[in-house]
Formats: structure tokens, sequence, C-alpha cells
């Protein structure tokens, strides 16, 4: 337990720029045509942005070993139920009927 | 109550006597928070799933839907969440460095840019319902008037011709009913579009409450370098509120702003 290390407001200061960047990156991207890619872009700068809230802001970095496997147990539930779903609807028209 | 029998030692107010030190008992209560919080991550999971299911299966309708909502205004809600996410971070800041003015100031920061964003969700809000977006056409501008938002209203005719026209990304050949049929759907766009922005604003009015409870306590001066947990998990439920609005903008604004075959 790194207990007594604590993020500083310079680390804090960082990850606002850094989130506000993805912010104004992600809002341009989305009016650029890029096909299948804008879904794809767009939820990866999302998913970069989530992780460093949860890793910093909600100070995960710096937690129990317990803490952080519990957390991902979490997520991995979330995508099974994301992934497991759609892999099923995206693949219906796959097959001929 | 005799206490004759036990050692009678030093410790801070604030330790439970479950637990043998107030390190443990931080961690534990976050512990706690976070087993909370994930359960909160599948309710939002499955409106997430739904809504990218539903997008499969009426997507010309999602991507009419998703450019009828302001991008701006939900770009601009997004950077004041994460402003205030960052203001949340620096009251923990603070209350580990014992510094009690400038927590009560951060929370209020924290909590006028919590205000501003919920000021900005009415407005959009508003715009849906004059525009006879709400679903079921029935509750809409001119609600008091004879007609409100009937089906056969500007409405759906709007985005129809916003299917249609080619400014807006639309294809001027999608035939005359194709187009009124796409513009019914939308209103599984908007079911989901409600649904999922008033259970966050939900979340973010709950905080509000939480938080102002928090600048209350902070006033008083409970909390310095040995005990801040309550502000710590208060942290922890205003940065997941915002971590939800990090996936909802690109999910209903971003994603459909441009139509492909899947």
């Amino acid at each position: 337990m790194s207990q007594n290390s604590h993020p500083t407001p310079g680390l804090y200061l960082v990850i606002l720029l850094a989130l506000v960047v993805g912010t104004c990156l992600t809002w341009g991207i989305a009016f650029k045509d890029l096909g299948a890619w804008n879904p794809v872009v767009a939820l990866t700068i999302a998913v970069i942005k989530a992780v460093l809230v949860i890793l910093f802001f909600m100070h995960v970095h710096y937690s129990s070993k317990l803490t952080k496997l519990t957390i991902s147990a979490g997520f991995f539930w979330l995508m099974i139920m994301i992934t497991m779903s759609l892999s099923d609807y995206l693949t219906r028209t796959f097959l001929p009927r | 109550m005799s206490t004759s029998q036990t050692t009678t030692t030093e410790h801070h107010p604030a330790l439970a006597h479950q637990f043998d030190s107030m390190e443990q008992q931080q961690d534990a209560s976050t512990f706690g928070m976070w087993v909370f919080l994930l359960t909160e991550i599948m309710m939002f999971g499955g409106l997430f799933t739904a809504y990218l299911i539903y997008r499969l299966k009426y997507y010309p309708a999602f991507v009419a839907g998703s450019t009828s909502i302001s991008v701006s205004w939900g770009f601009a809600n997004t950077l004041v969440l994460i402003a205030s996410s960052f203001t949340m971070a620096m009251t923990v800041w603070a209350a580990q460095n014992g510094k009690r003015k400038m927590q009560v100031w951060l929370l209020l920061a924290t909590m006028v840019l919590g205000a501003a964003f919920l000021g900005v969700k009415a407005k959009e809000y508003y715009d849906k319902w004059d525009e006879c977006h709400i679903p079921g056409h029935v509750i809409g501008k001119g609600f008091n008037a004879w007609g409100g938002c009937s089906a056969t209203d500007k409405s759906l005719g709007n985005i129809a011709e916003e299917i249609r026209d080619p400014k807006k990304h639309g294809n001027p050949n999608v035939p005359e009913g194709a187009a009124e049929q796409i513009a019914k759907q939308t209103e599984i766009f908007f079911s989901f579009y409600f649904a999922m922005t008033g259970l966050h604003a939900f979340h973010m009015v709950i905080g509000l409450g939480l938080l102002a409870w928090l600048t209350w306590r902070a006033k008083s001066g409970e909390f310095g370098p040995a005990y801040y947990t309550p502000i710590e998990l208060g942290g922890l439920y205003w940065h997941f509120v915002d971590i939800v609005w990090i996936f909802l903008f690109p999910l209903l604004y971003l994603i459909s702003r441009h139509q492909h075959g899947v």
C-alpha cells in the first residue's frame, strides 16, 4: 500500500489538460467523415479519458491491490455484457436465412 | 459503561471501534464505495448495451436523432464536467493538506460547475420540447394549445425533410414513405436519449446534495490530513458521474453523425 504517495496539484493539472485536449480532439474529429472509424476513434478517446480519471482523479493508481483487482473484475464483467450481446446482434446477418 | 477492563488509548474521534487504524478504516470505506460504484456501472452499462443494439437495428433513425441534438452544447457540458472533476480532485488534496478554507471554496466551485451542467442540460431539454422531439409526440411546444405535438405535426415532417437533405448528411434518394418511417423511429433514439441523460442528471442532483452536505461538514473543520474519508468517497461518486458523461457524449452526440452501412 503506497498510502503516503498522494498525487499533487501539478499532476491533477496535467490530467485536466489531457482531458480537455481529448475532448477537443473528439469534438473536432466528429465533424470529419471517417466512415466506420468515427465510432472507433470517439470511443477510444472516451476510454483513454475514463482511464485517466479512474487512475488519477479517483486515486486507483495509488490504492491497494485488492481495490485494483476488484475494479478490474467489475469492468471485465461489463465488457462481457457488451461484447457477448453485440457479437450476437452484429453477426446475425452473416449467415443466410 | 465501564471501561476499566479496556486499555484506553488515544485515538482519532472519527475512528470506528471495529477498525485497527485510520488507514484500515479508509481502505475499507474506499473498497466499499467502489463495490457500490461497480453496481452503478453495471446499471448504466445495461443502458449502453441496449442503446448499441437498437442503434444497429434502427441506424438511420439514430443518425437522424443524433444529428438533431447540439454537439456544441454537449461539448461545452463535457468541459464543464471535466473542470468540476478537477476541482473535486483538488478538494481531496486540500483536505489531505489541512487547508480548511480552500476545501470549502473548491467544493463550492464544484457545485457551481455541476449546477452549470444541469442548466445547459435543461436548455437542451427545452429545445427538444420546442422541436416536438419528446417521444410520444403529445408533450412539447403548444402542449396547452389544441393539438399539441401530434404525430402529423411539423416535428416528424422536419426530421423526414432532414433525412432527405444532403446538407445535413441526408440522402435525397430516400423514398417518400421511408423517410416518414425513419422519422417515426427516431422516437426510439429520443427515448434512449432522455432515459440515459435523465438518469445521469438524477445522479448529478444527488451529487450536488452530497457536495452541499460535505461543504457543511468541511466548514466546521471536520476534515484534515488524518481524516478526510467522506471527501474522498464523495469525490469517487462525483468522478463516476463524470465518467458516465464521458461515454454518453460520444455515444449520443458524436458516433452517428455520418451515415454508413453499419
